[in-house]
C-alpha cells in the first residue's frame, strides 16, 4: 500500500499517527500544502513565520537521493535568507566564477561571471539539492521551536480531492489507513508529475524534447578547477555534449547529453556510465560513483496557477530544462509571491483577487525562464542541420572572435524577474531613477552601514526613504508600512546610491514584503502612498 | 581603411538566434541554403563598403585570418 517512489538522503518527517486521523469529523486548517520537496516545504514556512497555521503533506518520509539542482542562484538565496536559512546555504556550498566552453577539442573562450560587488550572496553557488532542502527543514524546525505553527507529515500521500467553493476536501493514505482533511486552501507543490493536476483534469502544455540525459555525481580528489566546463561535440565522444560542474564534498557533476533513441536499461548499468567517464576524465583517474540517472525534459506550463481553492507552485505549475537552473530558483520565487499575498488574504487584510496577481506575476516569470531554458535547449541540441550548421558557425567563429560569443548559449543563468507593466505596480515616479530598481524589479542588494540592505527588507510593506522624509509608520486599510530610513552616511561606498538614486538627489520607495519595488518617488506624499498601498494589495 | 566589427554589436543576442533559426523551420536544405544567401544579399547590401566586406568574407573563409 506504501511503497516508496525513491530512496532518501534525509529521514527528516517520520510518519506519526496525527490526531486528525482519530477526529469525529474532518479536521479543518487554513493551509494545506501538498508536497514537501523545496517549494512545498518554503511555502510552509514562508506562511508559518507569519503566524499562518500550516500543514504539509508528503508522501516520503524526507528528502530524495540524489542532487537534481545543483545551481542556485542570488535570488533564491536572497529569499531563503529572508526565511531565515540562506547563511548555511552560502557556508556549504561552492562558489564558482569562472566558465570555459569547449567545441571539439579546442577551447573556444572562457567567461568570467565578474561579480558584482555590494552583495550579501554571490550569484551562484553550486550546492546539491538534498542540502538546500535540508537547510530549509532545519529552519522549519527552528521556527516550530518558536512557535510557528507548522506541521510537516511524512507518509501522508493525498489519493484525493474535492473541491468546494470556500474550501478543498483532501482524502489522503498513511500507512495506518486513510483519513479525511479539510483545508481552507491547498497549495499544490508535488513536483512535474503532479497527481493534482491530474486529480483536477488540468493541462500541462509545452514542448517536450527529444533527447536524453545522463547524470553522474561522481566523488574525486583530481585537482579539476572550481568551474564550468562545457564540451559541444566533445572528441572524447562521451556525449553529444558534456557538463562538468563542481559540487561540494569533492563531488563533481557530469551530465551527458546522450540521445533520444538509446536503451536506458543498458546506459545507466555502472560499467556504460564508467565507460563514457574513462573516456572523458582519462584512464588514470580515480572516483567513486554517488548518484546517477538519466532524464528527458519538458518546458511546460499550466495555463493559470491558481483554481479556486488551489493554488499551484514550482514544478507542478511549470517545468522547464535544467539549461539554466530555473526550477529550484523560480519556484523559490513563487513561494516569495505566494506567502504574503496568500496571508493578507487569510487575515481579511486583502481581497481574494490579490491572489490572481500571483497568477499573472509568477506566468509572466514562468513565461520568461521557459524561453530562455528553451533557447539553451535549441543551440545545444539543434532540432535540424540547418541549425546545427548555425551552431557550429557560431562556436567556431567564437573561438576567434569576441562578436559571436554573446552568440554561445551553454544555458543562460537564472536572473529574477521584473513584473514590468503588471496589475499590483504603482508610479515609477523618480525623475533619474536608475532602470533596474524600476517599479516591479526586485530590490538589488547594496551595503548599508556596515551590513546589506536586504536583509533589513522584506516581509512587511515598507518605506525606504533615501535622504528623505516620510512617517515612521502608516496604515492604510488595516496594512501597515514602516518606514526604513538611510541616509548618505549609512552608504559609505556611494553603491547604494547608484543602485536607488541614480540622478535623483533623494528617493521614497513604496517596497513589497517579497522584496519587489511596489512604487518610487523623489519625495513623500501621503495621498499618492496610500493609492500605492491599496493598489498593492489588490484593492481598486 | 574601415575596420570590420568584432566585438559584440548585436542587441538581445538570444532573440535574434531564435529569430534566425525560426526563418528556417521546415525549410528543405536547399530552401535553407537559397534562405542564408538571400539573407547574407541583404546584410551585404546594408554595410555597403567594400573594404568592409572583403574583411568578413575573408574572416568567414579562415576565421582568425581577416586581415
Ligand atoms: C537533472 C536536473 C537538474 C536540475 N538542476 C537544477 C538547478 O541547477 N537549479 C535549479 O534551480 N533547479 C534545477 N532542477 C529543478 C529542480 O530539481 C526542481 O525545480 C525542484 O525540485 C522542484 O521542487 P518542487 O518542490 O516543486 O518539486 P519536487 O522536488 O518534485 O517535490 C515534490 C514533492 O511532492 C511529493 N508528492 C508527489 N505526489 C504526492 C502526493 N500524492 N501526496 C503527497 N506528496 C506528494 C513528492 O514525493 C515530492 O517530495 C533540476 C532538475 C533536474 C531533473
Amino acid at each position: 500500500m506504501f511503497q516508496d517512489r525513491y530512496s532518501l538522503a534525509f529521514k527528516l518527517y517520520p510518519y506519526k499517527r496525527s490526531a486528525d486521523q482519530d477526529a469525529d469529523t474532518p479536521v479543518r486548517h487554513p493551509v494545506v500544502v501538498m508536497g514537501g520537496g523545496p517549494i512545498g516545504v518554503a511555502t510552509a514556512l514562508d506562511l508559518g513565520l507569519q503566524g499562518i497555521p500550516v500543514v504539509v503533506l508528503d508522501d516520503h518520509e524526507g528528502i530524495g537521493m540524489g542532487s537534481r539542482a545543483i545551481c542556485f542562484s542570488k535570488r533564491c538565496l536572497e529569499v531563503a535568507d529572508r526565511y531565515g536559512c540562506g547563511e548555511p546555504m552560502l557556508e556549504k556550498g561552492v562558489v564558482w566564477n569562472l566558465g570555459k566552453v569547449f567545441h571539439e577539442d579546442r577551447k573556444v573562450f572562457e567567461f568570467n561571471l565578474l561579480p558584482e560587488e555590494g552583495h550579501k550572496y554571490p550569484a551562484f553557488i553550486n550546492l546539491q539539492q538534498p542540502y538546500f532542502e535540508k537547510f530549509i527543514v532545519d529552519r522549519v524546525r527552528e521556527a516550530q521551536a518558536d512557535g510557528a505553527p507548522i506541521e510537516l507529515r511524512g507518509k501522508n500521500r493525498v489519493d484525493s480531492i474535492d473541491v468546494r467553493d470556500d474550501h478543498v476536501v483532501l482524502r489522503v493514505m498513511t500507512p495506518d489507513g486513510a483519513y479525511t482533511l479539510e483545508a481552507d486552501w491547498l497549495i499544490g507543490c508535488d513536483g512535474a508529475n503532479s497527481p493534482l493536476r491530474s486529480m483536477l483534469g488540468l493541462d500541462f502544455t509545452g514542448r517536450v524534447f527529444k533527447d536524453s540525459f545522463l547524470i553522474a555525481d561522481i566523488r574525486m580528489k583530481a585537482e579539476f578547477p572550481t568551474e564550468r566546463w562545457f564540451w559541444f561535440e566533445p572528441s572524447h565522444g562521451s556525449g553529444a555534449s558534456t557538463l562538468l560542474h563542481k559540487q561540494p564534498d569533492d563531488t563533481w557533476r557530469i551530465d551527458f547529453q546522450i540521445g533520444w533513441d538509446v536503451d536506458r536499461a543498458e546506459e545507466i548499468k555502472e560499467e556504460n556510465i564508467r565507460r563514457r567517464l574513462d573516456a572523458m576524465l582519462g584512464p588514470d583517474i580515480e572516483y567513486e560513483m554517488v548518484w546517477s540517472s538519466i532524464y528527458t525534459f519538458q518546458c511546460k506550463r499550466m495555463d493559470r496557477f491558481r483554481h479556486g481553492r488551489v493554488i499551484f507552485a514550482g514544478d507542478a505549475a511549470h517545468q522547464v530544462s535544467p539549461f539554466g537552473a530555473r526550477g529550484a530558483n523560480s519556484g523559490m520565487q513563487d513561494v516569495d509571491n505566494l506567502g504574503w499575498k496568500l496571508s493578507l488574504v487569510i487575515t481579511g487584510k486583502a481581497p481574494e483577487s490579490l491572489l490572481d496577481s500571483y497568477d499573472e506575476e509568477r506566468i509572466h516569470g514562468a513565461d520568461e525562464n521557459i524561453l530562455n531554458s528553451t533557447r539553451s535547449t535549441d543551440f545545444i541540441t539543434p532540432k535540424s542541420a540547418i541549425s546545427h550548421i548555425f551552431r557550429n558557425a557560431v562556436l567556431d567563429l567564437a573561438e576567434h572572435y569576441e562578436f559571436a560569443r554573446p552568440l554561445v548559449n551553454s544555458g543562460r543563468l537564472s536572473l529574477p524577474c521584473t513584473y514590468d507593466g503588471l496589475s499590483l505596480n504603482g508610479p515609477d515616479a523618480l525623475p533619474g531613477g536608475p532602470s533596474r530598481t524600476r517599479v516591479g524589479s526586485p530590490c538589488p542588494d547594496a551595503p548599508v552601514g556596515d551590513g546589506f540592505l536586504l536583509p533589513r527588507l522584506g516581509n512587511d510593506f515598507q518605506i525606504l526613504t533615501i535622504g528623505a522624509e516620510a512617517p515612521e509608520m502608516l496604515e492604510e486599510d488595516g496594512v501597515t508600512a514602516r518606514r526604513f530610513a538611510i541616509s548618505a552616511s549609512d552608504d559609505p561606498t556611494g553603491v547604494l546610491a547608484e543602485r536607488y538614486l541614480g540622478d535623483a538627489s533623494a528617493a521614497v520607495y513604496l517596497i513589497r514584503p517579497d522584496q519587489h519595488v511596489a512604487a518610487r518617488w523623489p519625495a513623500f506624499d501621503e495621498t499618492a502612498m496610500r493609492t500605492a498601498l491599496r493598489k498593492a494589495c489588490g484593492k481598486d | 581603411m574601415s575596420t570590420l566589427n568584432l566585438k559584440p554589436n548585436i542587441e538581445d543576442p538570444d532573440g535574434f538566434y531564435a529569430d534566425l533559426i525560426g526563418a528556417h523551420e521546415g525549410l528543405s536544405d536547399a530552401e535553407s541554403a537559397a534562405l542564408n544567401a538571400r539573407l547574407v544579399l541583404l546584410f551585404a547590401n546594408h554595410i555597403g563598403d567594400r573594404d568592409i566586406l572583403r574583411k568578413a568574407i575573408k574572416a568567414a573563409s579562415n576565421p582568425g585570418k581577416e586581415t
